[in-house]
């Protein structure tokens, strides 16, 4: 494919061109000189492109083939399941009715996107065994800040203020930052030979002052916590309670219900499992779950059904409160239901069993070749890792992330787990095939004859796709974040 | 089952290489006590034909007669190009540029949008986006917290009222109680009263936060703002709901505030019940590392080829995890990039006529509902994109409810947030921009004189 080294937008253009299509002005002109003081008038305005939209079209369009993206191939980063993204999802939620409803029409006009916000919520109750759900939040990460702040405000209602959060050392880096947010703080924990955490871990290091424990399950080393119950009920003895960070949820579905092994509160990543694009880093939507007893802090408002119609509740005395304007991301919550109805109990099933399978099939065939930190049965996901490679060949974790991409392939997530030096983590997802897996196989395998063969090809990948290796230090000693007119200082 | 590949014999193939007689084995890891013995209890599965049919009629059951709503989101059509380019799958289905080589396409145009934020408050630098303007306003307050070492923070009453219960719930987890909070109050202008600001503003103050134009429409002296701010050690914080105004107002950065937040949603195409949309987030210079989020730099390749990267990540949570600037990481990527297509479109002319339009349009329905019999305008300095009226009879939602029957939804009435219905259970909030013609406004005109409370 023939792709064009692309300016910035601002290197486009020529003064006075315009891409706008503006209706006339209908009314007598107002000059902003007549109706308003000289104090609140701009100086100069604003230095925007000034580009036809043919040029802004094929500008982005251009900008567009400079990405790997999952319809062109394999995107297997682990931890953020990849999967497909269905296109009628794409379609439901840009039917009018729903994408042109401001979030301040009066509740009796936006009763179908009410209806579909109750009906998810329903849903994920079911797959997740909660008792509510709260749509608002607007990541993982968000969900996390949310699920700490019920968790405060479910302790301060018992007269309790314990200021201890225990984390494994295998957790995501949002999970002690969400805690931090919260002014909690974080107790790491180490995990087992096994990789796993250890209920004997949690007994040493719970007392009364433990707010709760932040557990991912299955962990990001691919592998389930089966511990959880144990440690579920050694935390709820001095008075804790237990978060599940959902991330890696699309191993459980209809498999277990979190709700049902003692976890009082669980963030669901709506563009993970249940397929809502990633868009390049977001939107996300970060759903939490919560047990009864947390229900009365969940953020406002809730949408309550009342026989037919549907209605938002503010009045929660006990709430936290509001994490965001309006009722969450709600273009993601249409696509997450239109997938829950495509997929329907047995589909969703079938879905992590797939996404299982897939991981596992991986695991077989290249643990030969790669080391295995884990050498066990593991779920969505499976964590490699350079050690024997980098040994033999000097080459690196990040040197085969860079040589696959010369293979047509995204990278999987490398140097995290922290846990796992050199970490490679591959979460393949159920939407692909075995041919594909196939082919990723082969592409590993070549990569590591490669290294012992000509180990400088890799370190100096990738060589194939229009850009060599970037100079990241570069950009962090001397930032430039920003387009400025020649001979312009950087502010 | 379409977006499931595998046949009984790939199944069959896989379990064989892997070792293990059936996919139940897989999950012999999980403890037979908490397995789920049954089924999910959920609706059936769907053809695509019967899903669509079924997503319609759900959405039948909104209605989307004519309406004047701002109040945090004006909506301003986006061409069809803007949803055309963001219909492509090359951005869509990527996730956040973690490998540059082979995501230069996200990282140029975030690159872009930073820039364009950047310019349109008048500021340094901008990040990657928030999840939406009151969540950026809460970071900000927290990042302004963190800079100046000072715990309370003082926000105008004219902020608008979801932006202040977020930053109550990101200062509660930050365990600081209501007193972290003082708000200013505002003048029968309908602007900051900066007398009491003046007053409010003691030594352990780290912000002030003022929303221009305000939650009513107001425009701000943002200079006096920033300068009583910085007299007392306090940053200042500009929230900017309507990026519209920014072709002509004043923008925080020319008036000497340290941050400005806003929110993007209008020019992004749909107004999805309010979300998604895109936090904008901008700083001076000096303050980039304290920055939340995601931050584009430019650098080059091994051949010397300029492109783009992630980069000061030292502040982020996967890094410094505890000790991050924020807990934030996904952005709101799309939005951000819909946000930025819409803006060069719209260019550096077409901003401005856009603002122009909006400021003849709304000037004329203020002039017009200004002089309804029974009507008043509630506040009366500079205003753009909305305006405030006292209904007849002193009830708004009546207003709105009276004025529904005949097809017209003339406004937010503002008892729907209780910390304004005391004041303002009478007025209504009435939003207008270029996609309200003026033969809609005329229709408004005529309906609100036939409601006589």
């Amino acid at each position: 494919m023939m792709r064009h080294r692309e300016k910035l937008i601002f290197e486009h253009g020529s003064p006075g061109r315009t891409g706008a299509s503006l209706p006339p002005a209908e009314v007598p002109e107002a000059e902003p000189a007549d109706v308003w003081p000289a104090n609140v008038r701009r100086g100069t305005e604003p230095r925007l492109p000034e580009v036809s939209e043919v040029e802004v079209t094929r500008h982005f369009t251009r900008l567009s083939q400079w990405n790997f993206f999952i319809d062109a191939g394999l995107y297997p980063l682990g931890s953020c399941t990849m999967k497909y993204n269905p296109k009628i999802n794409e379609r439901v939620a840009r039917l009018a009715e729903f994408a042109s409803i401001h979030p301040y029409r009066p509740q009796a006009e936006m009763q179908g996107s009410l209806e579909v916000m109750w009906r998810l919520e329903r849903a994920l109750c079911e797959i997740g065994g909660f008792e509510r759900v709260t749509l608002q939040p607007a990541a993982g990460a968000h969900g996390e800040l949310c699920g700490l702040m019920l968790i405060v405000a479910y302790h301060r209602d018992r007269g309790r203020r314990p200021s201890k959060v225990l984390i494994p050392d295998s957790a995501h880096g949002t999970n002690p930052a969400s805690v931090s947010l919260n002014h909690l703080k974080v107790v790491t924990l180490p995990t087992g030979e096994d990789g796993l955490l250890h209920a004997d871990t949690v007994r040493a290091a719970c007392d009364d002052d433990v707010a709760a424990l932040m557990l991912t399950n299955p962990s990001t080393l691919g592998l389930f916590e089966e511990n959880v119950a144990e440690i579920a009920e050694i935390v709820h003895a001095r008075g804790g309670l237990v978060y599940m960070d959902g991330a890696n949820f699309n191993a459980l579905m209809g498999k277990l219900r979190p709700g049902e092994t003692g976890v009082d509160v669980m963030h669901f990543n709506l563009h993970k499992t249940f397929t809502t694009p990633h868009g390049g880093g977001g939107p996300g939507s970060g759903p939490v779950g919560v047990r009864q007893a947390l229900v009365p802090f969940l953020p406002t408002p809730t949408v309550e059904r009342e026989g037919e119609r549907f209605r938002l509740e503010f009045n929660r005395p006990k709430s936290v409160g509001r994490l965001r304007s309006f009722y969450g991301n709600f273009g993601m919550h249409v696509r997450a239901y239109t997938y829950i109805r495509e997929m329907g109990a047995a589909g969703l099933t079938r879905a992590t069993e797939l996404a299982v399978l897939n991981a596992n099939y991986l695991r077989a065939r290249l643990k030969d070749t790669y080391h295995l930190p884990y050498d066990r049965l593991c779920m969505h996901e499976v964590v490699l890792s350079d050690k024997t490679l980098k040994r033999d060949t000097g080459v690196q974790t990040l040197d085969v992330a860079k040589r696959l991409m010369d293979h047509g392939f995204h990278p999987p997530t490398i140097y995290f787990p922290l846990v796992v030096p050199g970490a490679l983590m591959i979460e393949p997802t159920e939407t692909e095939t075995p041919e594909t897996l196939d082919e990723f196989v082969a592409a590993m395998r070549s990569i590591a004859d490669e290294a012992r063969r000509d180990p400088e090809r890799v370190k100096s990948a990738p060589h194939e796709v229009g850009m060599r290796r970037l100079d990241e230090a570069r950009a962090a000693r001397n930032p430039k974040l920003r387009w400025r007119p020649q001979g312009e200082s950087e502010g | 089952m379409r977006y499931l590949p595998h046949t009984q014999a790939d199944v069959a193939r896989m379990l064989e290489a892997i070792g293990v007689g059936s996919i139940e084995e897989l999950f012999s890891s999980i403890p037979s006590r908490l397995r789920l013995t049954r089924e999910l209890d959920l609706p059936p599965a769907l053809d695509e034909a019967t899903l669509l049919g079924h997503l319609q009629e759900l959405g039948s059951k909104n209605r989307t007669h004519l309406a004047f709503l701002g109040a945090g989101i004006h909506h301003h059509p986006a061409p069809a190009s803007v949803d055309m380019l963001l219909s492509r799958a090359e951005f869509y289905t990527a996730y956040t540029p973690y490998q540059p080589e082979i995501s230069q396409g996200t990282l140029q145009a975030i690159f872009e949008f930073q820039t364009i934020v950047a310019e349109l408050f008048g500021l340094d630098v901008a990040n990657a986006s928030m999840y939406d303007g009151a969540s950026a306003c809460a970071e900000a307050v927290l990042m302004a917290r963190r800079l100046t070492g000072r715990g309370r923070v003082v926000l105008a009453r004219g902020l608008h009222p979801e932006y202040r219960e977020v930053c109550a719930a990101y200062l509660r987890g930050a365990e600081l109680g209501e007193e972290s909070r003082a708000e200013a109050p505002w003048l029968p202008s309908g602007s900051c009263d900066l007398a009491a600001l003046d007053r409010l503003l003691a030594d352990d103050i780290a912000c002030v936060v003022v929303q221009s134009p305000n939650f009513f429409g107001v425009l701000e002296d943002l200079d006096a703002i920033a300068k009583l701010a910085h007299s007392r050690g306090a940053l200042a914080v500009a929230v900017v709901c309507e990026p519209a105004a920014m072709a002509l107002a004043r923008a925080p950065g020319e008036a000497g505030f340290d941050l400005a937040v806003g929110e993007g949603l209008g020019f992004c195409g749909h107004t999805s019940l309010g979300g998604p949309g895109v936090g904008l987030l901008a700083a001076r210079a000096e303050h980039v590392r304290a920055l939340p989020g995601r931050l584009v730099g430019e650098t080059v390749d091994a051949d010397g080829q300029r492109g783009y990267v992630l980069t000061l990540a030292t502040r982020e949570q996967h890094i410094r995890r505890e000790r991050a600037t924020s807990n934030i990481c996904t952005n709101q990527g799309l939005m951000a990039l819909a946000f930025t297509i819409h803006m060069c479109m719209l260019g550096r002319h077409g901003l401005t006529r856009l603002a122009r339009i909006n400021l003849a349009r709304a000037e004329y329905a203020r002039r017009l509902l200004g002089r309804l019999p029974g009507y008043a305008l509630r506040f009366d300095g500079p205003m753009f994109n909305e305006l405030t009226l006292r209904v007849p009879g002193g009830s708004a939602s009546r207003c709105v409810e009276a004025l529904g029957e005949r097809g017209v939804l003339p406004g937010v009435p503002l008892s729907r947030f209780p910390s304004l219905a005391v004041d303002l259970g009478d007025t209504l909030l009435i939003g207008i921009t270029e996609a309200h013609r003026k033969a809609d406004i005329d229709r408004l005109a005529s309906a609100l004189a036939e409601y006589r409370g």
